[in-house]
């Protein structure tokens, strides 16, 4: 790549990159102030996945052919990549997954019903995104251990202060939550959940699907024992993301699904299974979206994960700044300093949809709803909320174009 | 026009800010409650029934929503009083959108549409008749029927 790292990036030169902007809505200028959810893509993952497809491809792990090797060779590029990107001990614990959600399925179905019983217990947090709480809660139905939750406190953080009281509950097996809140922004304090959870003799399982694309990940020093997040926050393609987990953890487990690829031997009489990644692999991988991943990383490291932390921040505190000016508007989540580059709010007397609906004739695209938290929304005594959240190609006129239009919005609904 | 003016319309903006048929009846003939799941809007609908067991005399609905769903269970509201059950219960969805008479993108019209579909669904109730097959599909994507909360 390219880019060469830099203390502070330059937005508007990473914008060019990404030929999305090249369009208007509604006559305006996109403001894609929802990346949260989703994030553009540059034009370097699109032209790896289309070079992919164009030069080398063929099903990986398959054909002993010369585009078989090569397409083997670059999805096993791609895994070395995710590895180094969350420090990984090896690139062997890295599992290839569709997404986020089902790299927790995996955990919670191939590890959660195979070991949790009645008497266990598995505790996740009121800032989950459905993905690491319907699992969970369904697992810990099926095999009757007790499904807990750790509460937010008014700001929008975890309530840590009575953590011992969910160990007294039963034997911990496993804490599950998210390092930053996709609906809040709030970063959580894994390595103290973690440290905890490990002397209660439970597991961590962390949701990493908001946080890989914004900050720096070091799975050994988080102190985690499985690690999910996918491509497509972090501008790759979609329908790929990763699991990371401890070896002994993996080569223990049973697999999650079972088919092509993940075998060792297949008889009639029964059939043994392949060693870890491919052991958790079956059928034909998104090959094409892995390399894509793959360029991911290589374009967010070449403009460096710090600075990529440091421009959401001052994003982030900016939208605050600016929003909290307004007395119409009601903020959510913690302050500036302790959450990620996503801002969360209400507009008085009116609904997130019409707001969002208005946002949209001016070009800016934000989010309305639940977020898929709907835990957090009955604690925040909402049914949903409007999502700003930022990203590398944001820039800070952006924020000043959402606050405009939440004047037309107010002027026009309130 | 404006896009804002084409979907806000003024009427659609008075029965949002003027909500007519806004509360609740106790001991209601006919009452079901729905939300759509997609923004966690929530309506619930009661009806109380003439002497005669079919003529709609009083509607009136709760819940909390955009101003698109707000401003068409109101005006749902307005349309079906006096009307008999049945006939309601049997409405063509045209018939409402016609009246609000705005462009709704299939996300939208979700929204418009949950009034009518948790009416529809009380009265069926009542009657002990089974919802029309075209409500059916919305059924399963609105979440109408008892709060599935624990």
């Amino acid at each position: 790549m390219a880019v060469t790292p830099q203390a502070k990036l330059d937005a508007p030169r990473i914008r060019a990159d990404f030929p999305i902007f090249e369009q208007v809505i509604h006559g305006k200028p996109l403001a894609f102030l929802d990346s949260a959810v989703t994030a553009q893509k540059p034009h370097q993952v699109l032209d790896a996945v289309r070079d992919f497809y164009e030069t080398s491809y063929a099903n990986v792990h398959r054909g002993v052919y010369t585009l078989s090797e090569r397409a083997t060779e670059a999805y096993e590029g791609a895994r070395t990549k995710v590895a180094a990107f969350v420090n990984a001990p090896s690139s062997r614990e890295i599992v290839f997954t569709r997404s986020a959600t089902e790299g927790i399925n995996l955990v919670a179905y191939a590890w959660g019903l195979w070991n949790l019983r009645p008497g266990d217990v598995v505790l996740v947090t009121e800032l989950e995104h459905h993905s690491n709480f319907v699992p969970w809660q369904f697992v810990a139905g099926k095999t009757g251990a007790t499904f807990r939750m750790i509460p937010v406190d008014d700001a929008g953080e975890l309530d840590l202060s009575d953590l011992d009281a969910f160990a007294r509950e039963g034997n911990l097996r496993v804490v599950a939550a998210n390092l930053v809140s996709n609906s809040l922004g709030t970063i959580n304090p894994i390595e103290r959940l973690a440290t905890w959870a490990h002397d209660q003799g439970a597991l961590m399982v962390v949701d990493a699907a908001q946080a890989a694309p914004h900050r720096r990940i070091d799975v050994q020093t988080l102190g985690a024992d499985f690690l999910a997040f996918s491509s497509h926050k972090l501008c790759g393609p979609t329908s790929v993301g990763a699991l990371w987990g401890r070896r002994e953890l993996l080569e223990e487990m049973e697999p999650f699904n079972l088919g092509g690829h993940m075998i060792r031997k297949v008889a009639y009489e029964g059939t043994t299974w392949g060693d870890v990644p491919g052991k958790f692999e079956a059928g034909t991988q998104p090959s094409a979206e892995a390399v894509g991943f793959g360029a991911a990383i290589d374009y967010l490291d070449g403009v460096g994960m710090e600075a990529i932390e440091q421009h959401e921040h001052e994003l982030a505190a900016y939208a605050l700044e600016r929003l909290g000016e307004l007395p119409w508007v009601t903020l959510y989540g913690p302050p500036a300093d302790r959450r990620a580059g996503i801002v969360s709010f209400n507009v008085e007397g009116i609904h997130p949809h019409d707001v969002s609906q208005v946002l949209d004739w001016e070009g800016i695209a934000i989010r309305a709803g639940h977020h898929c938290c709907q835990p957090l929304m009955r604690k925040l005594g909402v049914a949903a909320t409007n999502r700003a959240s930022f990203y590398l190609y944001t820039l800070p006129d952006e924020v000043d174009r959402l606050i405009e239009g939440l004047h037309k919005v107010k002027e026009k609904l309130g | 026009m404006s896009e804002f003016d084409s979907l806000y319309r003024e009427v659609i903006l008075d029965h949002y800010k003027n909500p007519r048929g806004h509360g609740v009846i106790d001991a209601a003939d006919a009452s079901a409650e729905g939300q759509n799941p997609l923004c966690g809007d929530e309506v619930a609908i009661y009806v109380a029934l003439g002497e005669d067991g079919e003529t709609i005399d009083e509607v009136k609905f709760s819940g909390r929503g955009c101003a698109i769903s707000q401003a068409a269970t109101s005006m749902l509201t307005e349309m079906v009083k006096g009307r008999k059950a049945h006939e309601i219960a049997t409405m063509p969805r045209d018939e409402l959108l016609e009246e609000i008479g705005i462009p709704l993108t299939p996300i939208r019209l979700k929204c418009a549409l949950l009034g009518l579909g948790v009416l529809k669904v009380a009265l069926h109730k009542a009657k002990g008749t089974p919802l029309p097959d075209e409500w059916a599909g919305l059924a399963d994507e609105l979440d109408f029927g008892p709060s599935q909360e624990p």
